[in-house]
C-alpha cells in the first residue's frame, strides 16, 4: 500500500510499527504537492525543510517510546488563520502578508505535542469570509477532483490538500460551515465541534460568538482521533469549556440500533439540487437498514438563519477587524502624514473585497440608531433557533441532512452574487448558531464526478452520538473514491 | 443686573485599580518598565489573542461599588467600544455599557450648607490605554503599551455637583473610600485617578438641564477647579452673546488657562458597543457577595465615632487621623503596645505629618510599623533620650523602619542615668552655686530649676531632665 | 429595494470602518448594502417580543484569572512586526496638534 494511500491512523500505525518513518511521509506528501500544488494551490505557505527537521525530531522520540500517539508522525496542513509560531500566519489577507506570529494557536500547540509534522498553512477565503476559497488575496484554490471548480469554503485549502493527498489530515475553522462545506464538496470528512469544545486562542477571529476550530480528515475513524487531540480546555480562552468527555474514538462502533434520526423537512424543499438529495436520503436509507430510527419532522425557521447569521457575524467581524490598523503589525499604506488617512489606505489597500463589504455591514448594523433593529434582532432570532433545536433533540439523538444545497460551483459563478452564495450556507449556518457540533461526510458523487455531502448535527456535547453514527454509515457506505489520482 | 446662573456639574472618575496583573492578561502593572516591556499578545492586541478577566478587578468594583452604596449587578457582561486610536491597541476598549457592575449609589460629602449626596449613576470596569509620545526629532508619535490593559473603574456621578468645592470635596470623598479599601492609590498627578467633568449652566431655577461639555486632561484639584470656573465662564459668555453650547468634548490646558474643542471630522462618536463575545458574563452570587461585604474595613465615619469613645485624643487629631486607614492602623497597633495613645497621636500629628508634608508621601509611603513606634515612645517617656534625639529617630524609621533601641545604642543617643559621672557634676554644680542652693533650702523651688539647668548645660542635654531634678533633691535633702 | 442607502451613509461609515472607497466601489457597495438590508429585513417577520438577545450561546459564567504575573519580557517578539518602530515602541503619524 502507498503511503498516501493512508488514512492518518493507519499512517500513524505504519510509523509505530517501523513499516514507515515519520520522514518517508513528509517526503510522500511533498512528492504529491510537487505534482499537484501548482494547479491547486492549496497551501499559502509550505515548510518542507522545518517539515523534515521536525519529523527528525518526532521519529526520534518515537523510537525512544516518547511519542506513542496514533497522529504521532502524520503530516499535517493547519488553516492559515491559525496562529503558528515562527510560521506566516496570514490570513489569505494582503494585510497579514508578511506576519509572524510570536506565539501558537492552542490547538495547533496540541496537535504538535502529539507529534503530528506541520508542512505548512493552507489557503483559505480571506479572514474565513466567503465560501469558495476565492477570496483569498494570493489566489484562489481548486477543487481536486475537477479543477473547474470550486473546493468551497473558508477552509478550502485544508479540504483540497486532505483530498488530494498533500497532507493526511488538516485544521480548519468552522463560522458558519467553513470546514463542512468544503469537506463536503472535496468528498472528505469534516467536523465542527461543540462550541467551547477546541480553544480559540491563537485562532484569528472572523465571528468570536460562531467560530469553532474543526477538522478535516480522510474518514471518521482519522476525525476522532484528530479532535480527540485538539479538544482541550484552555484557560487562555474564557469561552473554553472544560469536558471530560473528549475520548472521542471511544465511539467508534458501527451500531445505530435504536438510535432517533430525524430528517428535517424543511432542508429538501426546492433549492435543494435533486442529485444531493437523492444521495442524502440513500445514507439516511443506509442507516435505517442498520437499524436507526429514522423519521422526517419540521425543524422551522430554517430561512432565517442565514440571515441573523450575517447581522451577527458581521458586526463581531467589523470589530475584530478593527486591530488591522497598520500599527503593530502587518501592511501598512505608505506615504501617510496624517494618522486617519494612514488607517484608511492601510484598510482599503489591505483588504479585499468581500472583507470590506462585511466590515462594512457590520458597522452599519451596530451604528447608532440601527442596534437594536438589526443586531438585537438578530440575537433574538439566534435565540428562537436555538430552541427549535432544543425542541428537535428531545425527540432525537442526531438531525440528518444535505452540507450544502448543490455540489461544488464553477470557479467565478459564485462572487457575483453574494446572497445567492451567502444561501449556499442555509444547511450549515444554524449550527453554528445554536453552537452545536456537526459532521460532514462524502455519501455519493453527482454526475459530474463531484462529491455530495451527508450532514449530521448533533445537541451540544454530543459528538460521541454523531460520531458513532458517523462511522456506522461509513462502514455500510463502503470504500469512497478518491481524487488521488491526477485527471 | 445680569441674570443669575446655576452650574449643574457631574464627573466620569478613572480610578486604576492596585492590581498585580493587567485586566486580561498575565501581564505586570508595575510603573517604570522600558517602553513594550510589560506587553503580551493580549494587551498589545495581536490577532488570535484572547482576555481572560482578571478576578482581583471584579472584587476590587464590587468593593467600591459597595462603599458607595451601589446596587451591585448580579448578572454582568463586558461591551465593546469600538473607536480607532494608537494608544487602543485592538481600536476597541473593552468596557461596559449594558449591565455595568455597579449602579445607582452616593456618597454624602461636607459643603458649608451641611451634608450632601451625590449620587453615584454607575461604576463599570475597563481597561487603560497605551502611552504616545511625541518624538519631536522624527515629528511623528510614539507608541509604548505598558499600560494598555491596565485595569480601571469609571465612577460616572449624577449631575449633583453645583461648584468646584463640591466637586473637589467628592473627589476627596472617593479617593478616601477607594484608598481604605486598598484597591488604589488614587493618585491624581500620577493618573491613577482622573476626573472628566462634565458641565453645563442654567439660568437660576430652571427646571432642565443647558447642553453640557466635556472636560478632559485635569491633573490636579488646582486644574479642576480653575477648569470649572474657566468653562462656566466661557459658557455663560456664549449664552449672554444669544449663542449655543455644543455639546462636545474639550481639553482643558491648565498653563494657558482655557480649553479647546478636540472635534475631528474623523471622530464620528458612534462607538457601537456591543457584548464582547470573547467575555463570558459574570453572575454574582449572594454568599460571594455577603463575603464581599463582611471584608468591607470599617471605614472612616465609624471609625471617627469608635475612635472618640476609646481613645482620650483630642477630636481634631481623630479627624486628621483617621484620614487615611493607614495612619489610623498605625494609631491604633503602636497604643496598643505602648499603651500611650495621646502620646502616639502626638507623634503622628507632629512629626509624621511634618515629614510626608515636607517629602510629599502618603502615610502608607512610610515604612515606620508599630512596634517600632511604641518602643521609641517607650524611651522617650522612661527618659531614656530626650525629644531631639527622639525626632531624630523618628525620622530615621520614617524612612527604612529602622528598630529604635539599636539606632539608639549605634548613634550613642541614650543619656547619662544616675551615673558617677552625672554625681560629679551635680555636686559641681551645687558646689557652684551656694546662692540658689540656699534660696532653695529657703523654700524657693524656682531655684531647683536653675540648678537643673545648669547641670543640663554641663551635660550637653545628655542627660535626663527628670534624673537630675530627682537627684538634685536628694543631694539637697542631705 | 426598500433600504436605500445613500452617499452619505457610505461615507459615514467608512468613517467608522476606516475604510475609503473609490467611486465605483462605493457605487458597488450601495447596492449591496442595500440588498444586504433588504435581505435582512425578513427577519422583521419573526415575532421576537419577550425573547432575550442570545450573545453566549453556552451558559459559561465567571470565568476569572487569578492576579499572578504570568508573562515576561517578550518585546523583542512582539514588535518584530512593527512596520515601523523606534526605541522599542511603534511609530505612526503624529497624533499631537
Amino acid at each position: 500500500m502507498k503511503l498516501t494511500d493512508m488514512t492518518a491512523v493507519e499512517l500513524g500505525r505504519a510509523i509505530r510499527e517501523r513499516k514507515a518513518t515519520a520522514m518517508e511521509a513528509v517526503e510522500a506528501v511533498f512528492s504529491v504537492i510537487e505534482e499537484r500544488e501548482a494547479q491547486l494551490h492549496c497551501f499559502v505557505t509550505l515548510d518542507r525543510e522545518g517539515a523534515l527537521r521536525r519529523a527528525k525530531e518526532v521519529q526520534k522520540q518515537i523510537d525512544a517510546g516518547k511519542l506513542s500517539g496514533p497522529l504521532a508522525g502524520v503530516p499535517a496542513g493547519i488553516k492559515d488563520n491559525l496562529c503558528t509560531g515562527g510560521m506566516r500566519t496570514t490570513c489569505a489577507s494582503r494585510i497579514l502578508e508578511n506576519f509572524v506570529p510570536c506565539y501558537t494557536a492552542e490547538a495547533v500547540e496540541r496537535l504538535e505535542q502529539a507529534g503530528a509534522v506541520l508542512i505548512g498553512k493552507t489557503n483559505m477565503d480571506e479572514f474565513a469570509m466567503g465560501s469558495t476559497s476565492e477570496t483569498s488575496a494570493f489566489g484562489p484554490v481548486k477543487n481536486p477532483w475537477n479543477p473547474a471548480h470550486v473546493p468551497g469554503g473558508s477552509s478550502g485549502g485544508s479540504a483540497a490538500a486532505v483530498a488530494a493527498g498533500e497532507c493526511f489530515m488538516a485544521l480548519g475553522s468552522d463560522t458558519g460551515g467553513s470546514v463542512r462545506q468544503p469537506a463536503s464538496f472535496c468528498g472528505v470528512v469534516g467536523m465542527k465541534p461543540t462550541y467551547g469544545t477546541v480553544s480559540r486562542y491563537g485562532l484569528i477571529a472572523y465571528a468570536s460568538s460562531l467560530d469553532q476550530v474543526g477538522t478535516l480528515c480522510r474518514d471518521v475513524t482519522d476525525t476522532a482521533a484528530l479532535l480527540e487531540v485538539i479538544a482541550s480546555h484552555d484557560t487562555k480562552d474564557s469561552t473554553s469549556i472544560p469536558r471530560r468527555d473528549t475520548d472521542f474514538t471511544a465511539s467508534l462502533q458501527d451500531d445505530v440500533a435504536g438510535m432517533k434520526i430525524g430528517i428535517p423537512r424543511d432542508y429538501f424543499t426546492d433549492g435543494l439540487a435533486p442529485e444531493v438529495r437523492r444521495h442524502v436520503l440513500a445514507a439516511a436509507q443506509a442507516l435505517r437498514e442498520q437499524g436507526a430510527d429514522v423519521e422526517e419532522f419540521d425543524l422551522s425557521l430554517v430561512e432565517y438563519a442565514v440571515p441573523a447569521y450575517y447581522t451577527i457575524a458581521s458586526a463581531e467581524a467589523s470589530s475584530n477587524l478593527e486591530r488591522f490598523d497598520g500599527i503593530k503589525y502587518g501592511y501598512r499604506a505608505g506615504d501617510c502624514q496624517e494618522l486617519h488617512e494612514m488607517y484608511k489606505k492601510t484598510r482599503s489597500e489591505g483588504f479585499g473585497e468581500e472583507v470590506k463589504r462585511r466590515i462594512m455591514l457590520g458597522s452599519f448594523v451596530l451604528s447608532s440608531g440601527y442596534y437594536d433593529a438589526y443586531y438585537l434582532k438578530a440575537l433574538r432570532v439566534k435565540a428562537l433557533i436555538r430552541q427549535a433545536f432544543d425542541a428537535a433533540f428531545a425527540k432525537y439523538d442526531v438531525i440528518l441532512g444535505p452540507v450544502a444545497p448543490t455540489t461544488a460551483p464553477l470557479l467565478g459563478e459564485s462572487l457575483q452574487d453574494p446572497i445567492r452564495m451567502y444561501l449556499g450556507d442555509i444547511y450549515t449556518i444554524a449550527v453554528n448558531l445554536a453552537g452545536l457540533p456537526a459532521i460532514s461526510l462524502p455519501c455519493g458523487l453527482d454526475g459530474e464526478g463531484l462529491p455530495v455531502g451527508l450532514q449530521l448535527i448533533g445537541d451540544c456535547f454530543e459528538e460521541k452520538k454523531l460520531l458513532r453514527t458517523a462511522f456506522t454509515y461509513e462502514k455500510a457506505r463502503g470504500m469512497f473514491g478518491n481524487c488521488r489520482e491526477v485527471k | 443686573m445680569g441674570k443669575q446662573y446655576e452650574t449643574v456639574i457631574g464627573l466620569e472618575v478613572h480610578v486604576e485599580l492596585a492590581t498585580k496583573t493587567k485586566i486580561f492578561c498575565g501581564c505586570s502593572t508595575a510603573f517604570g518598565g522600558a517602553p513594550n516591556t510589560h506587553t503580551c499578545p493580549v494587551c498589545m492586541g495581536m490577532p488570535g489573542s484572547l482576555p481572560v478577566l482578571n478576578g482581583k478587578v471584579l472584587e476590587y468594583a464590587v468593593m467600591v461599588g459597595l462603599a458607595a452604596n451601589c446596587e451591585i449587578t448580579r448578572y454582568c457582561k463586558f461591551d465593546r467600544k469600538n473607536y480607532f486610536y494608537p494608544d487602543n491597541p485592538q481600536n476597541y476598549q473593552i468596557s461596559q455599557l449594558y449591565l455595568p457592575i455597579c449602579r445607582d449609589g452616593y456618597v454624602e460629602i461636607e459643603t458649608q450648607d451641611g451634608m450632601k449626596r451625590i449620587g453615584i449613576h454607575e461604576i463599570h470596569m475597563e481597561e487603560d490605554a497605551g502611552k504616545l509620545i511625541h518624538d519631536e526629532w522624527e515629528d511623528c508619535t510614539l507608541v509604548d503599551y505598558n499600560r494598555s490593559g491596565v485595569p480601571l473603574i469609571e465612577i460616572v456621578s449624577e449631575p449633583d455637583m453645583r461648584n468646584a468645592q463640591e466637586v473637589i470635596a467628592f473627589l476627596e470623598k472617593l479617593r478616601l473610600l477607594i484608598r481604605y479599601l486598598g484597591a488604589s492609590d488614587c493618585k491624581l498627578q500620577e493618573g491613577s485617578m482622573r476626573a472628566d467633568v462634565n458641565l453645563s449652566v442654567r439660568e437660576a431655577g430652571a427646571q432642565t438641564f443647558g447642553t453640557r461639555t466635556e472636560m478632559k486632561n485635569l491633573n490636579s484639584f488646582k486644574a479642576i477647579q480653575r477648569a470649572i470656573e474657566g468653562e462656566r465662564e466661557r459658557q455663560i459668555d456664549l449664552l449672554e452673546a444669544g449663542e449655543k453650547v455644543m455639546q462636545e468634548t474639550r481639553r482643558w490646558d491648565d498653563a494657558k488657562g482655557c480649553s479647546h474643542a478636540m472635534r475631528s471630522k474623523e471622530d464620528a462618536q458612534d462607538y457601537r458597543y456591543f457584548p464582547d463575545p470573547d467575555l463570558t458574563p459574570i453572575r454574582i452570587s449572594e454568599a460571594w457577595l455577603s463575603e464581599r461585604r463582611a471584608a468591607l474595613p470599617e471605614f472612616r465615619t465609624e471609625k471617627m465615632e469608635r475612635f472618640r469613645r476609646e481613645y482620650k485624643i483630642p477630636d481634631y487629631d481623630i479627624q486628621i487621623i483617621t484620614e487615611s486607614r493607614h495612619m489610623a492602623d498605625l494609631f491604633e497597633e503602636t497604643a496598643a503596645i505602648c499603651k500611650e495613645p495621646k502620646k502616639v497621636s502626638n507623634w503622628l500629628m507632629g512629626e509624621m505629618l511634618r515629614l510626608l508634608k515636607e517629602e510629599e508621601k502618603e502615610p502608607e509611603d512610610s515604612g515606620i510599623s508599630p512596634a517600632h513606634l511604641a518602643a521609641l515612645i517607650m524611651m522617650k517617656e522612661k527618659g531614656e533620650i530626650n525629644g531631639t534625639a527622639a525626632k531624630e529617630v523618628f525620622e530615621a524609621m520614617f524612612h527604612t523602619d529602622v528598630d529604635p533601641l539599636l539606632y539608639v545604642e549605634e548613634k550613642g543617643l541614650r543619656l547619662a542615668a544616675d551615673t558617677d559621672a552625672l554625681q560629679k557634676v551635680l555636686r559641681q554644680v551645687l558646689a557652684d552655686n551656694p546662692g540658689s542652693v540656699e534660696d532653695y533650702r529657703g523654700g524657693k523651688e524656682k531655684a531647683l530649676g536653675f540648678l537643673v539647668g545648669q547641670t543640663m548645660k554641663v551635660m550637653k542635654g545628655k542627660a535626663n531632665p527628670g534624673d537630675v531634678n530627682r537627684m538634685l533633691r536628694e543631694l539637697l535633702q542631705r | 429595494m426598500a433600504n436605500i442607502i445613500t452617499d452619505e451613509t457610505i461615507e459615514y461609515v467608512g468613517i467608522l470602518a476606516k475604510l475609503e472607497l473609490s467611486a465605483g466601489e462605493r457605487e458597488k457597495a450601495r447596492q449591496d448594502m442595500g440588498r444586504m438590508l433588504d435581505y435582512i429585513d425578513q427577519l422583521k417577520e419573526l415575532d421576537t417580543d419577550g425573547v432575550e438577545p442570545m450573545s453566549h450561546v453556552l451558559a459559561v459564567e465567571n470565568v476569572l484569572r487569578e492576579d499572578v504575573v504570568t508573562n515576561g519580557d517578550m518585546r523583542q517578539g512582539l514588535l518584530a512586526n512593527a512596520p515601523g518602530e523606534k526605541d522599542g515602541m511603534f511609530t505612526v503619524p503624529r497624533t499631537f496638534v
